[in-house]
């Protein structure tokens, strides 16, 4: 048969009945201010890493809160913490602090601690 | 009288308590590393022994530095401590001259007028009586004082006091018994024999006159034996463990001991030489602007001493060093919290008493790591040649006036340079190492490093002071760290760069990590002073305030940091000062965001000044052209 290249593209539900929140959940409590990004972007457009590669925060933010954390674990780790973020954040919300308990939820979830 | 059964509860105490410091020292000692050994053998033989008994009698025993700070606990540290010194010695002295034989025990000296009624009547035995009295009247104000400042701690002009665990409230309880029940039975003893001088004598016969002095002695001796012995046998699981430590703290601190970055004898040995006197927490700018009160270095070495678990202590700190300044005891405060960051969670650690008394071992924390690390995706880079590289750091990119104030003064000096992150660097490190994650800043440092190698600079300049600490401190360079003060100040020193003089107040922000933390008070003061006139505020030099903005507070909302920043701008343009001027891109940011003055870095100011002149511009901006123009 003729392949002219298409393909069927994936789905792209979101799915809460499948999908992990417990790194979010982890962060809401013991981040209260994660709750107050309204995804406006101002965190990837400063950020240093960026710079250098792919890497929003703004996208891992949406993805932890949906809950699809396998591409963010080994994303998170490319963060340098130099906290620009946190300073141009309109929201005020404390993003390094994020970084910081999403990767230990991460290592919690491996051992099963949450 | 040779014996009686009352003195079994302080003989047990005072042994227990010899017994337990020679073994605990011995411990420690083991615990050393093997140059750290070394040193203190060569500091036992050398100067270092002289400093450090000049050392414990002015703040053992005098307490000088909380006289400085604050002459009311001054006086109540000193009277107990100092006091009760000179009663020790004295005692001993007199139970020497004045008993049948010489080199008596412990308790002869103690409880002399139990074991010696008669004593005193007439002559030097009197005079002595006298010197004894006054001692112990001297014990009994600072007495009186730490009772009121236990419940109303302003009296001695403290903002807030410790609060304490138990067994730090019967020991408490037991030392505060000490001098009054000493007073109360050497009284009823003079009183029944007519003995005594000013204190006893008078206060025994007064009560002899309508109570049985003869019966009421015994009861009295007991309960100053027993609170004695309590005092003691409590004293190493409650903070009066400071008392034989502190000792211990200065010999090894004068024998040119370091924290270092991991636990350790040393840092085990500060934990305990903290007496938890509470000046760390009046002096903390979470405490007094943001009402966090948990957190100060006081609770951190008494949850350390306790094995709790620390981290959300360790965390919850600006890290200005406010703390460190102030510290009576010199215990370096900043470090111990930077490897309590390192270190992952504590183990629930099964406590008891015991564990109390034997500590185990403090493992060696290795260093924490959530995963590895994955900065893979940075490029080894060819910078240009050149002797001076000026760094701009994150936190400059995010401030371009002082970035592009940087371009102008580089430029009008004419000195050849290559500006390393124009285009954007990689973060130094400081931040991750802040966070207590050193190995993925490592990797950082390590690219860095490669870059500032490569560029065969003999010269680093960087604008914020975050970089300038960890360039100094972590990267090891063979190029000279400038922060662009000291940079500054050195191009008006050889007249390389001419300026204005603007006629601006200026009221000058130590940054902390500058200040505090590198020790560059100086060069930003002197430079201000060349181009405007500097005002003076109440937070100079060592006592600067922090803007609030601290990288290193992970769990401050940021509500909490607006209300330290905002108190901190209050204090500082207090005489309305034209410009609120500081050397740190951060500290500026903090400032603008909540204050009416102008906010400016050192930088900026001199840009302003500069006296444009025609100089030979930059060549490499131009060998970058012609490189670009031939890519084309």
């Amino acid at each position: 048969m003729e392949k002219f290249g298409f393909t069927i593209s994936k789905g792209r539900q979101i799915d809460y009945e499948s999908n992990n929140r417990r790194i979010a959940e982890y962060i809401f409590e013991n981040e209260p201010s994660f709750r107050l990004c309204f995804e406006c972007g101002g965190c990837s457009a400063t950020c240093t890493t960026a710079n250098f590669t792919g890497f929003s925060l703004r996208e891992l933010n949406i993805l932890i809160k949906r809950g699809e954390n396998d591409q963010v674990r080994s994303t998170l780790k490319k963060c340098m913490l130099c906290g620009k973020c946190t300073l141009v954040c309109p929201r005020g919300v404390n993003t390094r602090n994020i970084v910081v308990l999403a990767k230990q939820a991460f290592q919690k979830s491996d051992e099963y601690e949450i | 009288m040779k014996f009686d059964p009352f003195i079994i509860p302080f003989n047990i105490g005072l042994y227990f308590i010899l017994i337990y410091v020679v073994s605990r020292s011995v411990i420690w000692f083991r615990d050393l590393s093997r140059p750290d050994k070394l040193r203190l053998q060569r500091g036992f033989f050398g100067i270092a022994f002289g400093l450090s008994l000049k050392e414990i009698f002015m703040e053992s025993l005098i307490h000088r530095k909380i006289f400085k700070t604050n002459i009311r606990l001054g006086y109540m540290h000193m009277s107990l401590a100092f006091g009760w010194f000179l009663l020790i010695l004295f005692g001993t002295i007199e139970a020497d001259i004045f008993s049948a034989k010489h080199l008596n025990a412990p308790y002869k000296a103690i409880f002399f007028r139990f074991f010696n009624p008669d004593h005193g009547r007439m002559g030097f035995e009197a005079a002595y009586g006298f010197l004894m009295d006054l001692i112990l009247a001297f014990i009994l104000s600072g007495l009186l004082v730490a009772v009121l400042k236990r419940f109303y701690s302003k009296i001695v002009g403290m903002k807030k006091t410790t609060r304490l665990k138990m067994s730090d409230r019967i020991a408490l309880t037991s030392l505060w018994l000490i001098f009054p029940s000493r007073l109360l039975a050497e009284s009823f003893t003079c009183g029944a024999y007519g003995t005594g001088s000013f204190l006893t004598g008078s206060l025994g016969a007064w009560f002899a006159t309508f109570l049985p002095a003869q019966q009421m002695a015994y009861p009295f001796w007991w309960l100053y034996s027993i609170s004695l012995g309590t005092f003691f046998v409590l004293l190493p699981i409650t903070r009066y463990m400071h008392i034989p430590t502190e000792l211990f703290l200065i010999f090894m601190r004068n024998s040119g001991i370091k924290t270092g970055d991991k636990t350790g004898t040393y840092s085990e040995v500060q934990t305990y030489s903290c007496s938890s006197c509470g000046i760390c927490i009046d002096a903390c700018q979470l405490n007094f602007s943001a009402g966090i009160t948990n957190i100060q270095s006081a609770y951190l070495m008494k949850a350390i001493r306790n094995n709790d678990d620390v981290s959300e202590i360790a965390d919850n700190c600006l890290m200005c060093g406010r703390c460190d300044q102030k510290c009576p005891v010199g215990i370096e405060l900043s470090p111990i919290r930077m490897i309590q960051r390192r270190a992952g969670e504590a183990e629930n650690d099964f406590r008891n008493i015991y564990k109390g008394y034997f500590r185990s071992r403090q493992p060696i924390i290795s260093e924490k790591a959530i995963g590895s690390s994955n900065y893979s995706f940075l490029h080894e880079t060819d910078p240009e040649k050149a002797d001076i590289l000026y760094f701009a750091g994150c936190m400059t990119h995010l401030t371009p006036t002082i970035k592009n104030s940087m371009i102008k003064i580089l430029d009008a000096s004419g000195v050849k340079y290559n500006f390393i992150d124009e285009q954007g660097g990689v973060c130094c490190g400081r931040p991750l190492m802040l966070a207590g994650q050193d190995k993925e800043a490592r990797e950082l440092i390590n690219y860095n490093s490669q870059m500032i190698w490569k560029s065969g600079a003999h010269t680093l300049i960087t604008s914020c002071p975050i970089c300038y600490k960890v360039f100094k401190e972590s990267y090891y360079l063979d190029v000279e760290v400038l922060h662009h003060t000291q940079f500054i100040k050195m191009l008006i020193d050889e007249g390389s760069v001419k300026l204005n003089f603007l006629r601006n107040k200026v009221v000058y922000h130590s940054p902390c990590d500058l200040g505090r933390g590198s020790g560059v008070y100086d060069e930003p003061k002197e430079v201000l002073n060349h181009v405007s006139r500097l005002q003076k505020s109440n937070f100079e030099d060592g006592n600067s305030l922090c803007c609030g903005g601290s990288l290193a507070n992970m769990k401050i909302s940021s509500q909490k940091k607006k209300k330290i920043a905002l108190e901190a701008a209050i204090e500082l343009t207090k005489d309305n000062p034209d410009i609120l001027a500081t050397a740190c891109p951060l500290c500026k940011k903090t400032f603008s965001a909540v204050t009416e003055t102008r906010v400016a870095d050192i930088s900026e100011i001199v840009a302003e000044a500069l006296i444009e002149k025609p100089v030979k511009k930059n060549n490499i901006s131009n060998v970058k052209s012609i490189r670009e123009l031939a890519n084309i």
